[in-house]
């Protein structure tokens, strides 16, 4: 009997102004864009809210109220619940009325969602730390499972997070690690006791994720129906059918009029229209099925592109020099115990600085393919040195007044 | 059998004044390889140097030259044209730019009586009257090609009435116009009253020569940890050199270690100097004059990054050719050549501010130079001179066609 399985990823970044060579030094918002572009924070988060996580939002507590056995998580970024926090305090209340229902579960994630597993195991910590005290403040949930930023993933860091308490930890069903083995199993990551890893089915997410809307596929419509049952099929290999997407698939990336909201109202029906199917969070899925076989995931992988590797962040020299700069100066900015000078330097770690740096989109002239705030990858990384250089000012100052103090 | 063409166009380098030239040399090139027979017209003053044309296509079937005796070149203004007039010995050349202008087109039509071709096509406005003429005495359709309008040249203040008319002549007159980028295409329209589907943007390309690495010249220069940063091109209003030098000073009050040099000559030259005077940087500036060749090369090579300010380029082959040489480049967003390079860093030529971010930036981060170089060599790669003829060509064939010509 599969159980499907959703996880929405809700995340949005502090996203840097153009911040110019003439800033450095003589001011330190480097977040706080009011202009009409799409670096301007405050507008994106109120666009995205009204377009896809109100919308949204309201479907599912419909969903729930009239299906009791309807089930989703969800993983909110820090960053993204400060902004609801700032921006869209209606959006933030919704979500507590999802939390309120029993049918929802919040997950685990580094509050910056950064790479700082990748540079720094300390920091990486203290970051899922306070994103776990937020999620508690807020939803009153403790999380139980993990999804890494991207769900960037290897055997290294289950067994972290193993030790850090978790029974649970989300990754991607990439076809190169799982070979011929099915994503619909629960596996147990190499290293581990008792952690047990849940795949994202990527073919069926990225049907409603990605093709949902697109003309050329064969496929085209998606109706609910179809959808379920392919859902079905599963029945009888697999136990578990892990639907994980951005959230902005509903409403954002696929429009209002493309009918996904439609869709998305009709599915439980349809796929509790076959009784061997139901509905579990990530926690009821890791009680309730055993895992089949160890899995060993040697190389990070992640759910971005093709290639299911850190290449979307960290291909050029530009994304490394900037990701190295930054954490070269990690100690020095903890130990200046500036409140919104080490704030700023987490918010700089968010993984879409260096999405928005990455230049293997950049070939053929495909510039509009991938979204990227900034005119090209290279006035990203500009804006990025440049308050970077501004903030190792500001660290090495508080250096020197801790010195003379 | 292959097509013929009468092309009327510009001497080749290395004795070329700018891009005109270069652009003539890598499109006829291309095109005899894509089997295009072509005749080859251009001026020369005959009692000069005897030019190398031919050597370059020595093992060349499919072209020939035809001379005529002109003093006219690329870029000369009439004002220009008057002064070096006087101090020729000859009766025969006109006496004043437009004059002279129109003889060449009559010893055009002599050309186009006794050739066999079928098309014609005629590089920028000097060259108009000639298409126009041919046009008239064989019947054959005509393509005017436009690398730069008057607009351009003059950066839009003090438009010579009879340079525009040239140009309009020629539009109207010819069967279709090629422009180099679509923003061309955008002032054709705009400014010549051209219908859109009269026009066809053809890009240019770039020769990919392997690259040879040169003896670094000035690496005097360089010593101390110094950074060069580079104009190339002809130092004239359309190329924006006073907006170099403004983004010099300010990027030297962040980057004191860089040095701005400017590779080229012009009628602004002296302006520039005295403008970098008057800035207090002129230790940081080096005037060149004009180089080509190896020399040219030497210096992008040398350069940390290249900068071409232009306040309007309809093209833009310099980027290019930097990329060629592995210099990463700063191009403003008023060039043609923008739209075909995406690995290039972008500004408006009036935006010192945000050039000098953008120089400091390339000069304080190896790893941005690195990024640009690499990828922009992707961009450079898929600029070929083929890719143009083959534009060409497809035109050709479809004015043909529609004027139900089998060739």
């Amino acid at each position: 009997m599969p159980s499907v399985c959703f996880y929405f990823q809700v995340h949005q970044p502090f996203r840097i102004k153009n911040y110019r060579i003439f800033d450095i030094g003589k001011e330190n918002e480097y977040f706080n864009d009011s202009s009409e572009n799409d670096l301007n924070n405050r507008r994106i988060l109120e666009k995205v809210a009204r377009k896809s996580y109100l919308p949204a939002n309201r479907t599912i507590l419909e969903l729930i109220k009239k299906h009791p056995q309807f089930k989703v998580s969800y993983s909110l970024s820090g960053v993204l619940m400060e902004q609801l926090e700032k921006f869209s305090p209606e959006t933030l209340e919704s979500f507590k009325e999802l939390a309120a229902t029993g049918n929802v579960e919040f997950l685990s994630e580094t509050y910056y969602h950064s790479l700082s597993f990748l540079y720094s195991p300390e920091e990486f910590r203290t970051q899922v730390k306070m994103h776990q005290k937020k999620i508690q403040e807020l939803f009153g949930q403790k999380p139980k499972i993990f999804r890494n930023t991207e769900l960037i993933y290897n055997n290294r860091l289950a067994v972290e997070i193993e030790k850090m308490g978790y029974k649970g930890i989300l990754a991607e069903g990439a076809d190169h690690i799982l070979d011929w083995r099915s994503p619909n199993f629960l596996y147990s990551p190499k290293g581990t006791k008792k952690l047990k890893v849940l795949l994202k089915n990527y073919r069926l997410s990225d049907d409603i994720a990605f093709r949902f809307s697109s003309r050329d596929w064969k496929e085209y419509p998606l109706t609910a129906d179809k959808f379920s049952q392919w859902v079905s099929a599963v029945n009888g290999n697999g136990n578990v059918v892990n639907l994980f997407m951005d959230y902005e698939t509903f409403g954002e990336h696929q429009w209002e009029d493309t009918g996904i909201f439609e869709f998305l109202r009709h599915l439980p029906d349809q796929i509790l229209r076959n009784p061997d199917n139901d509905f579990v969070t990530p926690s009821e899925a890791i009680d309730r099925y055993g895992s089949v076989s160890e899995l060993d995931v040697h190389n990070f992988i992640s759910w971005a592109d093709v290639e299911r590797d850190l290449s979307a962040w960290l291909s050029n020299p530009i994304q490394h020099d900037a990701i190295k700069k930054l954490y070269d100066i990690e100690h020095l900015v903890l130990a200046s115990k500036d409140k919104k000078l080490i704030e700023d330097w987490r918010k700089m770690q968010t993984s879409d600085h260096f999405y928005y740096m990455c230049t293997k989109w950049f070939q053929d002239g495909d510039v509009h393919k991938y979204f990227n705030p900034y005119d090209s990858p290279y006035e990203a990384f500009i804006s990025f040195m440049n308050a970077l250089h501004d903030l190792t000012l500001r660290a090495t100052s508080q250096k020197g007044k801790i010195l003379v103090s | 059998m292959n097509i013929g063409i009468l092309m009327f166009g510009w001497e080749f380098p290395p004795y070329n004044s700018g891009g005109l030239g270069t652009a003539c040399l890598g499109l006829s090139r291309a095109l005899v390889k894509e089997n295009v027979g072509i005749i080859f017209v251009l001026p020369k003053k005959f009692n000069v140097h005897s030019s190398d044309i031919r050597i370059i296509f020595a093992d060349q079937q499919g072209i020939k030259f035809e001379e005529i005796d002109s003093p006219i070149y690329p870029y000369v203004t009439s004002d220009k044209y008057s002064i070096e007039r006087e101090h020729e010995n000859n009766d025969v050349y006109g006496r004043t730019l437009l004059e002279e202008v129109r003889r060449y087109a009559r010893s055009a039509r002599k050309i186009a009586k006794k050739q066999k071709f079928d098309i014609i096509h005629a590089h920028d406005w000097l060259s108009f009257l000639a298409g126009i003429e041919a046009k008239k005495v064989s019947g054959k359709p005509l393509v005017v090609h436009v690398h730069a309008t008057e607009f351009d040249r003059t950066g839009g203040q003090n438009i010579n009435q009879n340079v525009y008319n040239i140009e309009r002549q020629g539009m109207q007159f010819a069967d279709k116009v090629i422009a180099v980028s679509n923003r061309t295409k955008e002032k054709i329209i705009h400014h010549y009253g051209i219908p859109a589907e009269k026009i066809e943007v053809v890009y240019n390309g770039v020769d990919r020569e392997e690259f040879k690495a040169l003896p670094e010249r000035l690496y005097t220069l360089k010593k101390d940890g110094k950074k060069i940063v580079l104009y190339a091109g002809r130092i004239t209003i359309q190329k924006g050199p006073e907006y170099f030098i403004r983004a010099a000073k300010q990027t030297l009050e962040y980057y004191p270690d860089a040095i701005f040099v400017v590779a080229g000559s012009g009628d602004m030259e002296h302006q520039m100097m005295m403008e970098a005077a008057y800035l207090g940087i002129s230790d940081k500036v080096i005037f060149t004059g004009f180089l080509r060749g190896d020399d040219l090369s030497a210096v992008y090579q040398v350069a940390d990054l290249y900068v071409m300010p232009s306040v309007s380029e309809p093209f833009g082959i310099a980027p290019l050719e930097a990329l060629s040489n592995n210099t990463p480049v700063l191009i403003s967003k008023q060039s043609g050549v923008s739209e075909v390079l995406t690995h290039a860093l972008k500004a408006d030529f009036w935006d010192t501010n945000e050039m000098a971010n953008k120089i400091v930036s390339t000069l304080k981060h190896d790893s941005l130079k690195n990024t640009l170089r690499d990828n922009g060599r992707h961009d450079v790669d898929k600029l070929s001179w083929t890719e143009s003829a083959r534009k060409c060509i497809n035109l050709y064939k479809q004015i043909l066609s529609e004027r139900q010509i089998t060739v």
